[in-house]
Protein backbone atom coordinates (compact mmCIF):
# COMPACT_ATOMS: atom_id res chain seq x y z
CA UNK A 1 0.00 0.00 0.00
CA UNK A 2 2.92 2.93 0.82
CA UNK A 3 4.40 1.56 -2.69
CA UNK A 4 1.27 2.61 -4.14
CA UNK A 5 0.68 6.11 -2.28
CA UNK A 6 4.88 6.46 -3.04
CA UNK A 7 4.30 5.58 -7.10
CA UNK A 8 1.06 8.18 -6.89
CA UNK A 9 2.33 11.12 -5.26
CA UNK A 10 5.70 10.84 -7.21
CA UNK A 11 3.15 11.03 -10.38
CA UNK A 12 1.65 13.86 -9.62
CA UNK A 13 5.00 15.46 -8.76
CA UNK A 14 5.60 14.43 -12.57
CA UNK A 15 2.60 16.21 -13.88
CA UNK A 16 2.65 19.03 -12.13
CA UNK A 17 6.28 19.60 -13.27
CA UNK A 18 5.28 19.46 -16.34
CA UNK A 19 1.83 21.54 -15.65
CA UNK A 20 4.82 24.51 -14.44
CA UNK A 21 7.08 23.44 -17.86
CA UNK A 22 4.75 24.56 -20.48
CA UNK A 23 5.31 20.29 -21.72
CA UNK A 24 0.66 20.20 -21.77
CA UNK A 25 0.99 22.98 -24.23
CA UNK A 26 1.30 21.10 -27.84
CA UNK A 27 1.24 24.31 -29.47
CA UNK A 28 4.61 25.22 -27.25
CA UNK A 29 6.33 22.03 -27.49
CA UNK A 30 5.81 22.37 -31.32
CA UNK A 31 7.51 26.08 -30.73
CA UNK A 32 10.46 24.49 -29.37
CA UNK A 33 10.91 21.75 -32.27
CA UNK A 34 10.30 24.52 -34.90
CA UNK A 35 14.17 25.89 -34.85
CA UNK A 36 13.61 26.93 -38.90
CA UNK A 37 10.65 29.13 -37.64
CA UNK A 38 9.98 31.53 -34.73
CA UNK A 39 11.77 29.14 -32.12
CA UNK A 40 10.99 28.72 -28.35
CA UNK A 41 14.25 27.34 -26.71
CA UNK A 42 12.26 27.57 -23.33
CA UNK A 43 11.98 23.36 -23.33
CA UNK A 44 15.76 23.12 -23.88
CA UNK A 45 15.73 24.52 -20.10
CA UNK A 46 12.79 21.93 -19.25
CA UNK A 47 15.19 19.19 -20.10
CA UNK A 48 18.11 20.78 -18.72
CA UNK A 49 16.76 21.08 -14.94
CA UNK A 50 15.24 17.40 -15.22
CA UNK A 51 18.83 15.70 -16.34
CA UNK A 52 20.36 18.32 -14.10
CA UNK A 53 18.25 17.17 -11.02
CA UNK A 54 18.21 13.41 -11.83
CA UNK A 55 21.96 13.11 -12.77
CA UNK A 56 23.19 14.95 -9.68
CA UNK A 57 20.85 12.59 -7.31
CA UNK A 58 21.03 9.49 -8.84
CA UNK A 59 25.02 9.43 -8.39
CA UNK A 60 24.02 9.23 -4.69
CA UNK A 61 20.78 6.81 -4.89
CA UNK A 62 23.06 4.33 -6.57
CA UNK A 63 25.38 4.47 -3.61
CA UNK A 64 22.23 2.46 -2.04
CA UNK A 65 22.52 -1.45 -1.97
CA UNK A 66 18.56 -1.63 -2.83
CA UNK A 67 15.73 1.33 -3.34
CA UNK A 68 13.41 2.02 -0.26
CA UNK A 69 10.46 -0.20 -0.93
CA UNK A 70 11.86 -2.48 -3.66
CA UNK A 71 14.47 -5.80 -3.48
CA UNK A 72 16.44 -4.77 -6.41
CA UNK A 73 17.07 -1.58 -8.41
CA UNK A 74 15.41 -2.76 -12.19
CA UNK A 75 18.16 -0.76 -14.67
CA UNK A 76 17.93 -1.20 -18.27
CA UNK A 77 20.05 -4.30 -19.51
CA UNK A 78 20.65 -3.78 -22.93
CA UNK A 79 23.73 -1.45 -23.98
CA UNK A 80 23.64 -2.19 -27.92
CA UNK A 81 22.95 1.06 -30.52
CA UNK A 82 20.88 -1.54 -32.46
CA UNK A 83 18.39 -0.89 -35.28
CA UNK A 84 15.17 -0.99 -33.45
CA UNK A 85 16.08 1.89 -31.14
CA UNK A 86 16.97 4.06 -34.12
CA UNK A 87 14.23 3.13 -35.88
CA UNK A 88 11.67 3.00 -33.07
CA UNK A 89 13.29 6.84 -31.80
CA UNK A 90 12.72 8.52 -35.11
CA UNK A 91 8.82 7.09 -35.94
CA UNK A 92 8.26 8.61 -31.85
CA UNK A 93 10.37 12.20 -33.32
CA UNK A 94 7.68 11.79 -36.48
CA UNK A 95 4.63 11.48 -33.95
CA UNK A 96 5.82 14.09 -31.64
CA UNK A 97 6.19 16.60 -34.42
CA UNK A 98 2.98 16.01 -35.84
CA UNK A 99 1.17 16.71 -32.92
CA UNK A 100 3.12 17.74 -30.40
CA UNK A 101 2.87 15.36 -27.28
CA UNK A 102 5.07 12.82 -26.20
CA UNK A 103 3.60 10.26 -23.73
CA UNK A 104 3.80 11.80 -20.53
CA UNK A 105 1.97 14.95 -21.45
CA UNK A 106 -0.83 13.01 -22.98
CA UNK A 107 -1.16 11.30 -19.40
CA UNK A 108 -1.17 14.22 -17.28
CA UNK A 109 -3.52 16.71 -19.83
CA UNK A 110 -6.17 13.71 -20.14
CA UNK A 111 -8.34 15.28 -17.89
CA UNK A 112 -7.34 18.17 -18.51
CA UNK A 113 -8.27 17.72 -22.76
CA UNK A 114 -10.14 14.34 -21.99
CA UNK A 115 -12.16 14.96 -25.07
CA UNK A 116 -9.17 15.35 -27.95
CA UNK A 117 -6.82 13.38 -24.85
CA UNK A 118 -8.70 10.33 -24.74
CA UNK A 119 -8.68 9.12 -28.10
CA UNK A 120 -4.98 10.06 -28.53
CA UNK A 121 -4.56 8.10 -25.51
CA UNK A 122 -6.11 5.10 -27.01
CA UNK A 123 -4.77 5.14 -30.28
CA UNK A 124 -0.99 5.73 -28.45
CA UNK A 125 -1.72 2.62 -26.54
CA UNK A 126 -2.67 0.32 -29.52
CA UNK A 127 0.65 1.92 -31.05
CA UNK A 128 2.52 0.84 -27.97
CA UNK A 129 1.07 -3.12 -28.43
CA UNK A 130 1.56 -3.09 -31.89
CA UNK A 131 4.96 -2.08 -31.34
CA UNK A 132 5.26 -4.84 -28.65
CA UNK A 133 4.53 -6.73 -30.94
CA UNK A 134 6.85 -6.21 -33.59
CA UNK A 135 9.75 -6.34 -31.29
CA UNK A 136 8.59 -9.94 -29.98
CA UNK A 137 8.76 -10.86 -33.54
CA UNK A 138 12.02 -9.34 -33.82
CA UNK A 139 13.64 -11.20 -30.93
CA UNK B 1 15.61 31.58 -37.34
CA UNK B 2 14.17 34.16 -34.86
CA UNK B 3 13.74 33.60 -31.50
CA UNK B 4 10.00 33.98 -30.13
CA UNK B 5 11.04 36.13 -27.23
CA UNK B 6 7.34 36.71 -26.33
CA UNK B 7 6.66 33.34 -25.48
CA UNK B 8 10.39 32.21 -24.19
CA UNK B 9 9.32 31.37 -20.39
CA UNK B 10 13.06 29.64 -19.04
CA UNK B 11 12.55 30.34 -15.40
CA UNK B 12 8.92 28.27 -15.21
CA UNK B 13 10.93 25.86 -17.82
CA UNK B 14 13.38 25.10 -15.66
CA UNK B 15 11.31 24.80 -12.28
CA UNK B 16 9.09 22.48 -14.27
CA UNK B 17 12.12 20.39 -15.31
CA UNK B 18 13.25 20.09 -11.87
CA UNK B 19 10.31 18.79 -10.88
CA UNK B 20 10.33 16.49 -13.41
CA UNK B 21 13.57 15.36 -12.39
CA UNK B 22 13.28 15.45 -9.17
CA UNK B 23 10.05 12.56 -9.90
CA UNK B 24 12.29 10.45 -11.90
CA UNK B 25 14.82 10.82 -9.01
CA UNK B 26 12.35 9.71 -6.36
CA UNK B 27 11.14 6.43 -8.41
CA UNK B 28 14.27 5.59 -8.72
CA UNK B 29 14.93 5.83 -5.06
CA UNK B 30 11.57 4.39 -3.76
CA UNK B 31 10.82 1.67 -6.03
CA UNK B 32 14.34 1.43 -8.13
CA UNK B 33 12.56 2.22 -11.68
CA UNK B 34 13.57 4.39 -14.50
CA UNK B 35 10.80 6.99 -15.12
CA UNK B 36 9.96 6.41 -18.61
CA UNK B 37 6.12 6.61 -19.21
CA UNK B 38 6.04 4.47 -22.46
CA UNK B 39 7.47 1.94 -20.40
CA UNK B 40 5.30 1.84 -17.21
CA UNK B 41 1.93 2.56 -19.91
CA UNK B 42 3.94 -0.59 -21.33
CA UNK B 43 4.11 -2.61 -18.48
CA UNK B 44 0.74 -2.62 -17.70
CA UNK B 45 -0.50 -5.27 -20.46
CA UNK B 46 0.41 -8.62 -21.25
CA UNK B 47 2.24 -10.95 -18.71
CA UNK B 48 2.49 -7.90 -15.56
CA UNK B 49 2.23 -9.13 -11.84
CA UNK B 50 -0.73 -7.53 -10.00
CA UNK B 51 2.11 -5.46 -8.26
CA UNK B 52 3.90 -4.57 -11.45
CA UNK B 53 0.64 -3.26 -12.51
CA UNK B 54 -0.41 -1.16 -9.50
CA UNK B 55 2.24 1.03 -9.34
CA UNK B 56 2.21 1.79 -12.72
CA UNK B 57 -1.41 2.95 -12.49
CA UNK B 58 -0.35 4.30 -9.16
CA UNK B 59 1.84 6.32 -11.07
CA UNK B 60 0.25 7.60 -13.81
CA UNK B 61 -3.08 8.54 -11.99
CA UNK B 62 -1.15 10.74 -10.02
CA UNK B 63 0.47 12.14 -13.30
CA UNK B 64 -3.58 12.66 -14.12
CA UNK B 65 -4.35 14.19 -11.09
CA UNK B 66 -1.30 16.49 -10.32
CA UNK B 67 -1.86 19.02 -13.09
CA UNK B 68 -5.48 19.62 -12.09
CA UNK B 69 -4.74 20.27 -8.38
CA UNK B 70 -1.82 22.43 -9.35
CA UNK B 71 -4.99 24.44 -11.64
CA UNK B 72 -7.32 24.32 -8.59
CA UNK B 73 -4.65 25.86 -6.03
CA UNK B 74 -2.93 28.15 -8.53
CA UNK B 75 -6.51 29.34 -10.02
CA UNK B 76 -4.64 29.90 -13.42
CA UNK B 77 -5.56 27.43 -16.15
CA UNK B 78 -2.96 25.37 -17.92
CA UNK B 79 -2.99 26.75 -21.38
CA UNK B 80 -3.67 23.84 -24.12
CA UNK B 81 -3.18 24.78 -28.22
CA UNK B 82 -3.08 21.81 -30.68
CA UNK B 83 -1.43 22.05 -33.53
CA UNK B 84 -3.02 18.78 -35.29
CA UNK B 85 -6.34 17.99 -35.17
CA UNK B 86 -7.98 15.11 -37.75
CA UNK B 87 -5.91 12.31 -39.19
CA UNK B 88 -2.55 14.38 -38.68
CA UNK B 89 -3.42 13.91 -34.79
CA UNK B 90 -4.62 10.34 -34.81
CA UNK B 91 -1.93 9.41 -37.13
CA UNK B 92 0.43 11.18 -34.73
CA UNK B 93 -1.01 9.22 -31.57
CA UNK B 94 -0.22 6.28 -32.81
CA UNK B 95 3.17 6.97 -34.05
CA UNK B 96 3.99 8.31 -30.61
CA UNK B 97 3.05 4.65 -29.30
CA UNK B 98 4.07 2.50 -31.98
CA UNK B 99 8.17 4.18 -32.12
CA UNK B 100 8.44 4.30 -28.03
CA UNK B 101 7.10 0.45 -27.88
CA UNK B 102 10.31 -0.16 -30.77
CA UNK B 103 12.97 2.96 -29.84
CA UNK B 104 12.30 1.32 -26.02
CA UNK B 105 11.54 5.02 -24.34
CA UNK B 106 10.33 8.56 -25.08
CA UNK B 107 11.17 11.66 -23.74
CA UNK B 108 10.85 10.93 -19.79
CA UNK B 109 13.04 7.86 -20.10
CA UNK B 110 15.53 8.43 -22.37
CA UNK B 111 15.75 12.02 -22.13
CA UNK B 112 15.23 13.05 -18.36
CA UNK B 113 16.68 9.39 -16.73
CA UNK B 114 19.01 8.00 -19.62
CA UNK B 115 20.42 11.48 -20.37
CA UNK B 116 21.54 11.81 -16.26
CA UNK B 117 22.54 8.12 -16.34
CA UNK B 118 25.13 9.01 -19.27
CA UNK B 119 23.60 6.29 -21.22
CA UNK B 120 24.71 6.07 -24.80
CA UNK B 121 21.88 3.90 -26.32
CA UNK B 122 19.45 7.00 -24.90
CA UNK B 123 21.76 9.67 -26.28
CA UNK B 124 21.61 7.85 -29.42
CA UNK B 125 17.59 8.06 -29.26
CA UNK B 126 17.53 11.77 -28.11
CA UNK B 127 19.54 12.47 -31.51
CA UNK B 128 17.40 10.54 -33.04
CA UNK B 129 13.59 12.03 -31.79
CA UNK B 130 15.01 14.84 -31.25
CA UNK B 131 15.97 15.17 -35.24
CA UNK B 132 12.93 13.58 -36.97
CA UNK B 133 10.92 15.81 -34.88
CA UNK B 134 12.29 18.84 -36.24
CA UNK B 135 12.37 17.53 -39.30
CA UNK B 136 8.67 16.99 -38.96
CA UNK B 137 7.86 20.45 -37.59
CA UNK B 138 10.14 22.06 -40.37
CA UNK B 139 8.02 19.81 -43.10
CA UNK B 140 4.68 20.55 -41.48
CA UNK B 141 5.25 24.51 -40.94
CA UNK B 142 7.22 25.41 -43.77
CA UNK B 143 6.87 23.50 -46.97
Amino acid sequence: MTRLITALIIGAIFGTGLAIAGMLNPSKVVGFLDIFGDWDPSLAFVMGGGVLVNAIGHRFVMKRKAPIQSATFSMPTSTNIDKPLVIGSVIFGVGWGLAGLCPGPVVASLLLNGQAMLPFFGLLITGLLVGQIVMRRLT
Amino acid sequence: MTIAWASFTPISAFLGGCLIGLAALLLMVFQGRIMGVSGIIGGLFGTASPAERGWRLAFLLGAVAGPIIWQAVTKAPIIWQAVASGPQFYIAAFLVGLGTAIGSGCTSGHGICGLARLSPRSLIAVMAFMTSAVATVAIVNHI
